[in-house]
């Protein structure tokens, strides 16, 4: 049985990645991935502004009350070095790349044009496999249209296609008047894959306190149907490489997001819940199920419930919409079931 | 051999020296050599080797006596060994520097030498320290400069070795501690070459080992003590010599040449003028000066003091002399002159007393009081008059003494081709910082010499700095501050008329002012005395708006690196676009390690800077338009000598105060900090009595007593100004009446912690709340007028049935006795002095450690310490660091004694005054404010009774009547003081029983000093002295003192639990016996958010960190459990509450591994503390 796929020109053992998260933090961290199973792991963002924040938020600290009474002219010991630029994250990756075999995704989130070329070049020349630009942007500026917005995103994609050679995938967020359309300008920016679809920080509100709290809730695997749905009118469509990643929790959600098109399925929440074992449990069902309905390989399946292959493609478009709330129609395979 | 030249200061000199040529280096922090310290360990930190490729052992002690004994010790087991220190700190080292001397030991000890405290404490410079041992047998060699400090720290070093003769190593405390200069470093192999290996191998052998056993430090009776003490006479009399030989090996190796007696000046000189330290400096320039003018002087540098070789010291000078003066810069009262004139009549007395010359002495420069040529050269005059004065002092105006001597202060020596410039700033708008890196870039960037001194007020917010730069072609000498500029800068435009700013400038200066007003509309908005002052002077006027620059990219306040540009873009000692790329440069060195943002954000002002820089245009006469002159601040109806030394010190003209006008034992009156109206907030605080729940909180949290509350009859409001704010009061105890919330926007810090704490939100718009801040400025003149109106409504009385002063709600009514202080904006440690002053303080003796709170309590000019309405208020104290509890101690010894004979001469005298009230006094119960009261008026009676008596049992009892009413004694300190160098005699008087409170204001390091590390520091934190992060737990001194068992012991943080915090003071006072309240006082040094200190609080006792916790020995008497926990268990993670400090976040930058490391181990110290107090709890 092969379970082999490939994602942004990387062959891969299987199409489980492991994305962002706490757990590719520390090396160890990384090998643990790397042993539990996964075929690739998407390393946690590089956010610029943290840096920015860190940078300006030390200097502060140093600064503050210094060289204003004779007695105290400091408060604290200057040190060697404090880690403030991106040079632990290129330090991990450059651990990682020795220490394990499986792909290292770089993952970025720039504020600034400078910012994203930098590092991005920075990560590449760390050693980083692919990168994937995490384009995590909350548009609340009501001036600001969706033209300008979609700009924004292809300007970005553009300019680190340019300042790097390694392949380069782009998550985005669900949020845009015409995500197909939006998919294909990112692929001709230079995007080799595209990563669907980010989870935006929604925080909640304190009425005890009257104060807005992050609040972070891990995912559902309800939560796939929004990626699920979008690979699946994707595939085929936009020569880009697919990659879902929210809502991934069982073999079930990797087997349905293969078929829809996608490339690879990437988890997180699951395994911050239940540890990196669950890819090895996941994998083996995986397994047991192409057994049980006589699958030889991943890309045998891969895109074949995707809209361009189904039967009824009108049934992931909107005309669709009322039939669907009347009847919970069964579907051949159950794939469909949640 | 080429050296590099590099700008710094004789501390970071004198220990590169100490660090590489020690093996053990015993630290304690005081200033002004806390430095010295700091850099030991932050090389030994970085792993920085000494000369013997090892990395030498730094360790903090407890106290400078403590450092003595270990480095007594660690010499003793063989290894070279070294500390720093100052004053009282060189004070307690005495008894082992005997006993180290006594036993020929080669060590070096290098001190900035600084004043000791007498009538009051002093930080600055003199000799009075060094003075203090100079009995003890140690040699002691005196660097009057920068590069000497590093020279001499080599020779000391070599000599000491060579000798066996321990060595004092001084150079002056500020002036030269702190002066950065342009100095060639000493190599490795400079060092090499005068440490003799040998004598190394020898100190080794005399070391005690147990491989060839020996016994040293025998007790001698007085058959052979004096006998054994005459044997060192033959090394003593060896050094002078071997002192030079090492100096002579010295000039040798670096071309620099010192002798015992450095002579200067005309070789056939009448008049020599003899003295050490950094005067000599100036004294040298002086001398040649005169000389080049054709006068005949000449001066004598003392730099082997001890062992003080009379014949050297004669040979130093030309046999043409016919009178030397001698000047020494410390004061020993009642001797028959100061110790360096001793030495010299001496030198000459045993000569051939008809050969001697005119002697005459003086006292200059205590407590760095500055030391001009001027004064030079009326020194070196005065031996020229016919009856001159002898025993004189110069620098001041002695209108009691009649000892000082005029001088002309417009005298001046300072060559043409030096470049001199002042600048005038804040301490947060970084012109300091801005100023070390511009000498950094003259002194080290261009072949210009450089020298740069900066003056602070004593204030810890809003603080006034003054740099002093000069640079030129030669190595700059003069150590006095500009007092000739060619360059001012004045970086706040409300310094303008109010400190004397362009006093320095000479004509024709350049004048920068950091100004809001443009080069057209700046003019109109100048007193017009300084309109005048820059015409009369012929300035070049320059202005810029420095903080609408640093506005716009986001600098905040920090206006260094604008102000910076600046001045190069004036001065031309760079081509313009050279100095810019150097800027550059030092931005990048200075930032660069703190991330590429912050190098960008000030490589961004500098550009806008060049273009924002304008020239105004002066006209030939001042214009009808200007601003108004500013007044004084003090009150006219205090008293004239009160008025006069505090106006002055305020208007920075402390210096033209005569002798007279100060009081002869330190004592100055209390509640003058409200005279300052300092106006340094930038924002304040706003109430909306609308949405304000009147909770008080805002009040009890203020750092600075600005929000105050009452609660009035609505009539007294009819004749408030107009705008006065004021609510329907909610208290159930007072109905119908108004409550007000009023704002002191003129001594408002603007640190918003009262906006923080506070609860109250606007139900429609939530972030508004029932304080907001908005701009200081509009809100001024209105704020000061409501401030007075509220001032004058009468206080909520502190004596009624109606309230109980035990709730926050009703603490903030009571007048806090302390207030306006110098304190850090967002202090956290002042709150608990303001609830102690409200609480007590009506009858509070206090006894006050030295450090932060002795500084904002007690450095002049003014005392945030006041009184209430009757003239009664906290009387306080600071004796020393060390002493503290023992001081507060024997307060209450003195009070309890005297009460005693107070109630036998009552009892003795019933008659007179009558049974009844003679029962009532005896029997007052004053366990309440109500009983307080009734006492005072007892007593007042008492004194009515007895008035006019002349019998010295009723005299005697009027003298002490009042002791008859109970009084408070609060020992007041901080951990340092706590933890470390008073703990020995805090645990003695917890031990004895006696009824005092100590509150030890712990914020977990040595704050005042620059935040060193106690034995308070969190585990895992960085501080001074554990650069690393603290490897060890915090010490638990609660739980330390419950173990007597009759200690009331209580752990608080207010922004925890203010009404725990409320009750733990009033049952610790309460309690008839010690009390230990420990605080948790957030601080500067945390790297915290200052605005967010109480919520720090929070984390802290959320975090299981701080558990809140009161023992009260009461209990058991009740037969109940004695300790109450008051704090839920722990509901964060330890990190959650510590990653939000810089304290520990820099760790986790700096060393993840190690950081990680210690804070799983401080985890789990909170969750063994936490079992053990639960278990404390449950018994």
């Amino acid at each position: 049985m092969d379970t082999t796929t490939t994602y942004l020109g990387l062959n891969l053992k299987n199409p489980i990645v492991a994305s962002a998260s706490p757990i590719s933090h520390t090396l160890d961290g990384i090998r643990r991935l790397e042993d539990g199973g996964a075929a690739a792991f998407v390393m946690y963002s590089l956010f610029e502004e943290q840096i920015i924040h860190e940078s300006r938020q030390l200097d502060h600290y140093l600064t503050y009350g210094t060289d204003s009474f004779a007695e105290a002219l400091s408060y604290f010991p200057e040190m060697e070095t404090y880690n403030t630029g991106p040079e632990e994250y290129l330090e991990l990756i450059r651990k990682a790349k020795e220490t394990v075999e499986i792909p290292v995704i770089a993952s970025l989130n720039g504020v600034s044009s400078g910012g994203w070329t930098r590092y991005a070049r920075l990560m590449q020349e760390a050693g980083a496999d692919a990168l994937e630009l995490n384009i995590y942007y909350i548009p609340t500026d009501p001036h600001l249209t969706g033209a300008q917005v979609e700009q924004m995103y292809v300007d970005v994609v553009r300019e680190v296609r340019h300042s790097v050679s390694i392949p380069l995938a782009v998550k985005i967020g669900p949020y845009f008047s015409s995500t197909a359309n939006m998919a294909l300008r990112l692929s001709e920016a230079g995007a080799d894959g595209l990563v669907l679809f980010n989870r935006f920080y929604q925080p909640d509100l304190d009425l005890e306190m009257l104060e807005v709290v992050p609040s972070l809730q891990l995912s559902t695997s309800y939560e796939m149907r929004l990626p699920l749905h979008w690979v699946a009118i994707l595939y085929g469509r936009i020569s880009v490489d697919l990659a879902i990643t929210t809502g991934v929790h069982t073999h079930m959600d990797v087997l349905k997001a293969m078929m829809a098109g996608a490339n690879v399925a990437m988890m997180t929440s699951e395994l911050l819940q239940n540890g990196v074992v669950r890819i090895r449990e996941i994998l083996a069902e995986i397994e047991a199920w192409m057994d049980e309905y006589e699958y030889v390989s991943v890309a045998q399946m891969r895109g074949s419930m995707s809209q361009r292959n189904v039967a009824e493609p009108a049934a992931f478009e909107r005309a669709n919409y009322m039939k669907t709330l009347h009847s919970f129609r069964s579907d051949p395979t159950g794939m469909f079931r949640g | 051999m080429k050296r590099s030249q590099i700008c710094t200061d004789a501390n970071e000199a004198a220990a590169y020296v100490a660090y590489k040529t020690n093996e053990v280096i015993a630290i304690y922090p005081i200033t002004p050599s806390s430095p010295m310290g700091e850099w030991a360990d932050a090389w030994a930190t970085a792993g920085e080797k000494n000369l013997w490729g090892t990395v030498p052992l730094v360790q903090e002690m407890q106290s400078e006596g403590g450092a003595a004994g270990a480095i007594h010790g660690s010499l003793q087991a063989g290894a070279l060994s070294t500390t720093f220190t100052a004053s009282q700190g060189l004070l307690l080292m005495i008894p082992n520097m005997f006993k180290i001397a006594g036993e020929l030991t080669s060590t070096v000890f290098h001190i900035s030498a600084r004043t000791v405290a007498t009538h009051a404490l002093s930080i600055f410079g003199d000799h009075s320290d060094a003075m203090a041992i100079r009995m003890t047998g140690w040699a002691m060699l005196f660097s009057n400069s920068v590069q000497e400090a590093m020279d001499f720290a080599l020779i000391a070093q070599a000599a000491t070795l060579k000798s066996r003769v321990p060595f004092l190593h001084a150079f002056d405390g500020f002036r030269t501690s702190h002066e950065v200069n342009k100095i060639e470093v000493l190599t490795e192999d400079d060092m090499r070459a005068l440490i003799d290996e040998d004598a190394v191998w020898a100190h080794r052998l005399r070391a005690l080992s147990p491989d060839r056993p020996v016994i040293r430090g025998t007790a001698q009776n007085p058959d052979v003590f004096f006998q054994a003490r005459e044997t060192i006479n033959p090394f003593y009399a060896a050094v002078p010599g071997m002192v030079q030989g090492v100096m002579d090996q010295f000039a040798a190796q670096t071309g620099r040449a010192y002798h015992l007696f450095d002579y200067v000046g005309a070789p056939d000189a009448e008049r020599v003028v003899v003295l050490m330290g950094s005067g000599c400096e100036t004294a040298d320039e002086t001398v040649n000066y005169l000389v080049e003018k054709g006068e005949r002087v000449g001066l004598v540098k003392v730099r082997l003091y001890r062992p003080f070789d009379c014949a050297a010291f004669l040979k130093a000078l030309p046999p043409t002399v016919r009178g030397v003066v001698v000047l020494d810069r410390t004061k020993e009262p009642g001797a028959a002159g100061e110790p360096l004139y001793q030495d010299v009549v001496t030198a000459f007395s045993e000569r051939d007393p008809q050969t001697t010359p005119r002697i005459l002495t003086g006292r200059y420069g205590l407590s760095s009081k500055e030391f001009t040529p001027a004064m030079v050269k009326a020194v070196l005059d005065e031996l020229t008059k016919e009856t001159p004065k002898n025993h004189f002092t110069v620098g001041i105006h002695d209108d009691v003494s009649h000892t000082s001597l005029d001088y002309d202060p417009s005298f001046g020596v300072e060559p043409p081709d030096v470049a001199r410039a002042v600048f005038w700033g804040l301490g947060s708008d970084g012109t300091v910082s801005a100023n070390k890196n511009s000498i950094k870039i003259i002194g080290e960037e261009t072949d210009n010499f450089a020298q740069g001194y900066f003056v602070y007020d004593s204030k810890k917010s809003g603080s006034l700095t003054v740099s002093h730069l000069r640079y030129g072609p030669r190595p700059i000498k003069s150590a006095y501050l500009v007092n000739q500029a060619n360059f001012v800068a004045v970086h706040q435009f409300g310094f303008v008329g109010r400190y004397p700013v362009l006093e320095p400038a000479i004509e024709g200066a350049t004048f920068l002012l950091n100004s809001p007003y443009g080069p057209e509309e700046v003019w109109e908005n100048l007193p017009r005395s300084v309109q005048e002052q820059i015409i009369g002077k012929k300035l070049r006027f320059y202005v810029i708006d420095a903080y609408g620059i640093a506005k716009s990219v986001g600098l905040g306040v920090r206006i260094n690196t604008i102000m910076q540009t600046c001045f190069f873009a004036l001065n031309g000692v760079i081509p313009r676009e050279e100095a810019i790329e150097k800027i550059k440069d030092s931005i990048k060195k200075t930032y660069g390690r703190r991330g590429e943002a912050v190098v960008q954000q000030n490589f961004a002002v500098v550009d806008k800077a060049l273009e924002s820089l304008h020239e105004v245009k002066v006209p030939a006469e001042p214009g009808d338009r200007c601003a108004p002159e500013v007044k004084s601040p003090v009150p006219a109806d205090v008293t004239e000598a009160a008025k006069y030394v505090i106006e002055g010190i305020i208007a920075w003209r402390g210096d033209e105060v005569p002798v007279s006008a100060l009081p002869v034992d330190g004592t100055f009156p209390t509640g003058t900090a409200a005279w300052e109206k300092r106006n340094i907030a930038q924002e304040v605080p706003v109430w909306e009595p609308d949405i304000c729940i009147q909770c008080g909180k805002c009040s009890l949290v203020c750092p600075h007593a600005v929000i105050r509350a009452k609660v009035v009859e609505p009539a007294l409001l009819e004749n408030a100004p107009e705008g006065f704010k004021s609510a329907s009061a909610k208290w159930r105890e007072l109905p119908d009446q108004r409550y007000v919330l009023q704002v002191s926007v003129e001594d408002c810090t603007g640190c918003a912690v009262c906006v923080e704490v506070c609860p109250a939100k606007d139900k429609s718009n939530v972030g508004r709340k029932a304080l907001n801040m908005a701009q200081q400025l509009p809100l001024r003149a209105q704020g000061a007028k409501e401030w007075d109106f509220f001032l004058n409504l009468p206080d909520a009385p502190k004596t009624t049935e109606r309230i109980n002063y035990n709730t926050i709600k009703n603490v903030q009514l009571l007048i806090p006795l302390f207030e306006f202080s110098g304190a850090c904006a967002g202090c956290g440690e002042t709150p608990y002095l303001g609830l102690m002053s409200r609480l007590f303080g009506d009858r509070a003796l206090i006894a006050n450690a030295t450090g932060c709170s002795s500084i904002y309590g007690g450095n002049l000019p003014t005392t945030p310490w006041t009184k209430n309405r009757e003239g009664r208020g906290p009387a306080w104290s600071n004796s020393l660091f060390e002493d503290n509890a023992e001081f507060g101690m024997g307060m209450r010894l003195a009070l309890t004694q005297q009460e005693t004979t107070a109630r036998r001469l009552v009892d003795l005298l019933r008659d007179r005054i009558g049974a009844e009230l003679a029962d009532a006094l005896l029997s007052a119960d004053m366990s309440s404010p109500e009983g307080i009261a009734a006492q005072r008026a007892r007593v007042a009676r008492l004194k009515a009774a007895l008035q006019g008596s002349e019998d010295t049992p009723a005299k005697l009892l009027l003298s002490l009547a009042d002791t008859l009413v109970r009084k408070s004694v609060w020992i007041v300190g901080g951990d340092g003081w706590a933890y470390d160098i008073g703990y020995g005699g805090l645990d003695h008087v917890l031990a004895s029983g006696h009824n005092v409170n100590l509150l030890v204001l712990d914020t977990e390091v040595y704050s005042n000093t620059g935040g060193q590390a106690s034995k308070s520091t969190g585990r895992g934190a960085v501080a001074k002295f554990a650069a690393g992060g603290k490897p060890r737990p915090k010490k638990d001194l609660g739980r330390m003192a419950i173990t007597y068992g009759n200690v009331y012991v209580a752990q608080v943080a207010m922004g925890a639990s203010d009404t725990q915090t409320v009750r733990a003071f009033v049952e610790a006072e309460a309690y008839d016996g010690p009390s230990l309240i420990i605080a948790y006082s957030h601080c500067i040094a945390h790297g915290i958010d200052m605005r967010r200190g109480m919520n720090q609080q929070k984390l802290a006792v959320d975090s299981g960190y701080w558990p809140l916790y009161r023992y009260n020995p009461a209990l058991a008497a009740e037969g109940k459990n004695p300790f109450q926990l008051d704090s839920k268990p722990p509901t964060l993670p330890l990190k959650d509450y510590i990653y939000t400090e810089n304290r520990y976040r820099m760790l986790m930058q700096s060393d993840p591994r190690a950081a990680q490391a210690l804070l799983e181990l401080a985890q789990a110290d909170v969750e063994e503390k936490w079992r053990i107090y639960q278990q404390l709890a449950a018994a």
